[in-house]
């Protein structure tokens, strides 16, 4: 997640920041703008949402960089707020999703609620890779949470419990309870003719 | 230990991350228990296509246009701050004037002009009251995205 020259400079920047310097913010964006992006298309699954949200999560945090504390990291602390974020945005999007339709079938809509994960965001398309990107939106979002932070951040689990506030045994179990789901997940999809 | 147990480990296995004792520990329990090495086999292969999966990177020129739309959402935010400011002020001003022009004027009674008195203050108390109330919402609101 980070540079070792950045960091570096990073206390300096940040410092630069808290004083409203937009120039250093700059530069914290450019720096972490493909991460929070990444992230965010990770949990919200399309394009457009992800751009929009993890701007709007910069946006934040420059108006609150003054409760980011001299000696703290930044991704850290703007993780917490792209993660919140995108978990409001997926709850709103349930809510509308469900009341919009008759109330015995809100149930079944939860369920597909993968489908709002886009096909296109995944490169080289082939079967099996879109299958468990579906199955990824499928998971609960603290299960989706540690997949991402996992496979796509390439992130240890010390790094991973920093983040999800919790310790290395809960990333364990929780990854073992989403990895667990996942193939549940592809074994009705392809029939258990995947593994 | 039961199975259940070493199904945790069997991620921190696959991952790289158990401590040497916690590795053979596994190790042996894996000999006698053929439930458990089935399920590392399918843990294996859903990692293994899990890692498979890239994500498509958006063009270059949206990285460029990036910072822009962070900084319009400053400058917004700036523009209705000031109008803020501007809408109040002007109300201010209007209500005050509103008050000096209906005391000043001599054809209306001067019950009438207490009692309208009375409705310009009320709306005034009402007003600010509700503002106070808004703006510590909505600076108690807008941290709710950074604690925890
Ligand atoms: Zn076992």
């Amino acid at each position: 997640m980070e540079t070792a020259a950045f960091c570096q400079d990073e206390a300096a920047i940040l410092q630069r920041c808290r004083r409203g310097s937009r120039e250093a913010f700059e530069a914290v964006v450019n720096r972490y703008m493909k991460d929070a992006y990444r992230i965010a298309l990770g949990l919200v699954g399309n394009h457009e949402d992800a751009m929009e949200l993890s701007q709007e999560a910069f946006y934040r945090a420059y108006l609150n960089i003054r409760l980011l504390k001299g000696d703290r990291q930044f991704f850290p602390w703007f993780y917490q707020i792209l993660r919140n974020l995108c978990f409001t945005h997926l709850r709103r999007m349930r809510l509308r999703r469900t009341s919009a339709l008759p109330e015995n079938e809100g149930q079944e809509f939860i369920a597909a609620q993968g489908d709002w994960f886009d096909p296109d965001a995944v490169t080289e398309r082939t079967e099996l890779k879109q299958a468990l990107w579906q199955a990824m939106g499928k998971l609960s979002d603290k299960h989706r949470e540690v997949i991402l932070l996992r496979h796509f951040q390439n992130l240890s689990y010390d790094q991973i419990a920093k983040v999800m506030f919790c310790n290395k045994g809960t990333v364990m179990s929780r990854l073992y309870h989403a990895r667990k789901q996942l193939r549940e997940l592809l074994d009705k999809e392809k029939g258990g003719s995947w593994s | 230990m039961t199975c259940k147990d070493y199904k945790d480990l069997l991620m921190g296995y696959l991952d790289g991350e158990l401590s040497q004792e916690q590795k053979q520990d596994l190790e042996k329990h894996l000999q006698t228990c053929s439930d458990c090495r089935q399920e590392l086999e399918g843990f294996r292969k859903l990692i293994a296509i899990t890692d498979e999966v890239t994500l498509r990177e958006p063009e270059d020129k949206l990285w460029d246009q990036y910072w822009g739309g962070i900084y319009n959402r400053l400058e917004r935010s700036l523009g209705w701050m000031l109008f803020g400011i501007a809408a109040i002020a002007l109300l201010l001003y209007g209500g005050f004037e509103a008050v000096k022009t209906l005391v000043n004027d001599p054809t209306i009674g001067f019950m009438l002009k207490i009692g309208i008195c009375a409705l310009i203050g009320g709306l005034a108390i009402l007003f600010v009251s509700v503002l106070r109330e808004r703006l510590f919402f909505w600076s108690h609101d807008r941290y709710k995205d950074v604690r925890r």
